[in-house]
């Protein structure tokens, strides 16, 4: 029962993480369509940054969680930035184009951002400072450590805000508007262009914070960092339903839990035939099922397809 | 007479000297990058320094080139570069860094009969194959796993082990090797789990090993991976004795696991830098240059050493020619005595064990 708790507060975890990060994916394609395979690598940016930051102040003497939060919000403002200028020079231009186009300068981007990365901050696993205390509570037998704890409130305090800001706001229904239909939206004085640019700059928000509870959580970062974790977050987006804010959320804890469960409890279930080595399969394994009977996802709706 | 030689080298026009080519190929990019580098570094201080003495081979002045090449630690890039090499018309190869990578690459190597030594491939299919042109300067996986098992069990009294391999042909083989070892030795396996060696989260697989309480975890891996695993697992409250070979055997494990490196254990292939015959000499030539050492940059070192000084025996540089004196050669390398067995491993190959104490590798007695 102890190991069940952990790997469910595990997953729990890991799976918060690819709520932020899905939820990046998942606003761009509502409103535009396109699959941002350059999110990952924002996120990436977002570790490295608040990395940075912690390693300049760790030093300083002020209290650790302080430092974290300078780090962050650091490193928001910085992807913010990053977020903004991809859309505006790799995607703008592109806007009218086949859908193809935009894809193929999406990996494009990526593998820019990455190898600006590493000539900025080398090629190495980069280590993250032990700022926070080690200190973990014991919940029922599992033990729950204080970044986890950071982790789990902080994405649910992003996911309630951007809930929020969504259904409530005149941004949101501006931008509810637009995922609709854009030429519509213009007809009723939206200026679509500066929505796309809030949606990119909102998502990189999101995965900047990610990457701060990546790398603070697992202890490193490196340059690549962001292509198998963007990879898993558009899993757990389309998982929900790509382009459902809710489903983003819901796909993210789910395919975190599966994952951890996966890894914990396959090895036991098979007999040993199967290990911790089919931990990924079992995750995808779950994708494939779910998009069978449910091809749009968990929460998503079916919709026709756009002009 | 010495001064006639001298006059006539004199007069020996720079261009005209006879060129070597040596390939180096290792990983430069990737999450085991500073390692790949390391070895580069190692054949690169060796060629300068055997070009800044003067080089005569076969009566012919000659100068060393290093090709170094990037395999990014992938069997499949390895294939590329290694043809690439041949292609090139290199006399010799060191590398490459990986067993996953130097396996697949002696095939070629062997194919064009160019002699390759590898300074770090431990698995112990790397030599197995029956290649005349594949030779190693390192101690096998073999040997490694049986002193770890005899470590674990006997002195560290280590009675029910779980293990964990990134699955790479490194990982796997001296994960296998130590879990044969073990048992043989009394200790009961608990759990065998896996990860990749691109893999950050441990979380999953600690947890489920945490349930079943081993008194020694050993991990078959590089240090990017054992690094953040050992501190996952403190975070994780296992207190159990963390063992690894020598993939985790680095100064980056120490700075990636921080505070919780303390106490964990490793082995690697060969002496502890200070016993080393040429260790100390060594230390001060490497550092003064490219900074501090990683691994296996002596290694590196001997390899580059001895494929010359095989080329000096033979009095050619052509690999037909120069590859018996290779297979007979006897010198005195920076890491001990080098000679080849009939498989092309290292004779009398020692290992020996460290542990983590106040924030840096010490060899245990």
């Amino acid at each position: 029962m102890d190991t069940f708790l952990q790997q469910l507060i595990n997953g729990i975890v890991l799976g918060s993480i690819y709520s932020l990060v899905a939820l990046g994916y998942t606003l761009v394609y509502g409103i535009m369509g396109l699959i941002n395979f350059a999110h990952g690598d924002i996120v990436m940016v977002g570790a490295m940054v608040t990395l940075t930051v912690t390693r300049l102040l760790a030093n300083s003497g002020l209290p650790g969680p302080l430092i974290l939060g300078i780090g962050v919000l650091t490193a928001i403002p910085a992807c913010m930035a990053v977020g903004y200028l991809v859309e505006r020079i790799a995607y703008r231009p592109l806007r009218n184009a086949p859908r193809l186009a935009p894809l193929i300068t999406a990996i494009g981007v990526s593998i820019l951002l990455q190898n600006l990365a590493m000539m900025l901050w080398g090629r190495e696993y980069l280590s993250f400072p032990q700022i926070l205390p080690a200190q973990t509570m014991a919940v029922g037998g599992a033990s729950i450590s204080t970044i986890q704890l950071v982790i789990v409130a902080s994405s649910c305090i992003m996911m309630a805000g951007l809930s929020w800001l969504i259904r409530k706001t005149r941004l949101g229904n501006a931008m509810r508007a637009t995922a609709q239909n854009p030429e519509v939206a213009t007809l009723m004085g939206v200026n679509v262009n500066t929505i796309i640019s809030i949606t990119f700059v909102l998502g990189s928000a999101l995965a900047a914070t990610a990457g701060m509870m990546v790398s603070a959580y697992y202890g490193i970062a490196h340059y690549d960092m962001g292509f198998i974790l963007g990879l898993k977050a558009f899993t757990a987006a389309v998982l929900g339903g790509i382009g459902n804010i809710e489903g983003a959320m819901l796909g993210g804890l789910l395919l975190g839990v599966i994952e951890s469960m996966g890894a914990g409890y396959l090895g036991t279930l098979t007999g040993g035939i199967m290990g911790s080595n089919y931990q990924d399969v079992f995750a995808f394994f779950v994708l494939i099922l779910v998009l069978v009977f449910r091809p749009s996802g968990l929460l998503g709706e079916r919709v026709g397809e756009r002009p | 007479m010495a001064a006639i030689l001298l006059a006539s080298c004199a007069k020996q026009k720079p261009g005209s000297e006879f060129v070597v080519k040596i390939g180096s190929v290792a990983p430069l990019t990737g999450p085991q990058s500073h390692l790949g580098k390391d070895n580069d570094n190692g054949v690169r201080l060796a060629a300068e320094e055997i070009n800044a003495s003067g080089l005569v081979i076969g009566g012919k002045k000659t100068r060393i080139e290093v090709l170094s090449e990037d395999d990014q630690a992938d069997p499949r890039t390895a294939t590329i570069v290694a043809q690439k090499l041949v292609d090139e018309g290199v006399n010799g190869v060191v590398g490459h860094f990986n067993s996953g990578t130097s396996i697949p690459a002696s095939r070629i190597y062997s194919d064009a009969g160019i002699p390759q030594i590898s300074p770090s491939a431990t698995a112990t299919t790397y030599t197995g194959q029956g290649f005349e042109t594949t030779f190693r300067v390192v101690t096998n996986d073999r040997q490694q796993g049986e002193a770890l098992a005899k470590f674990a069990v006997g002195t560290l009294h280590a009675r029910t082990i779980a293990i964990i391999d990134d699955r790479t042909a490194y990982g796997q083989g001296i994960a296998d090797e130590f879990e044969k070892d073990a048992k043989a030795e009394g200790a009961a396996l608990v759990a065998h789990e896996f990860t990749s060696d691109h893999a950050t989260d441990f979380t999953a697989i600690l947890t489920s090993i945490k349930g079943k309480n081993p008194d020694l975890i050993f991990y078959g891996g590089m240090d990017a991976q054992a690094g953040p695993m050992m501190k996952q697992m403190r975070n994780l409250g296992m207190k159990m004795a963390f063992l690894g070979a020598d993939g985790s055997k680095s100064p980056e494990f120490i700075k990636l696991a921080g505070a919780s490196a303390e106490g964990a254990y490793a082995s690697a292939p060969g002496l502890p830098l200070d016993k080393m015959p040429g260790g100390k000499a060594f230390v001060e030539r490497f550092t003064a240059k490219y900074g501090k050492i990683q691994l296996y940059s002596p290694y590196s070192f001997d390899a580059t050493m001895a494929l010359v000084n095989a080329m000096k025996q033979a009095g050619s540089t052509d690999p037909s020619r120069y590859l018996p004196a290779l297979s007979k050669i006897k010198m005195d390398g920076v890491t001990g005595p080098i000679s080849f067995d009939s498989k092309g491993d290292i004779m009398h190959g020692a290992v020996t064990l460290y542990q983590v104490r106040n924030g840096s590798w010490i060899a245990l007695p």
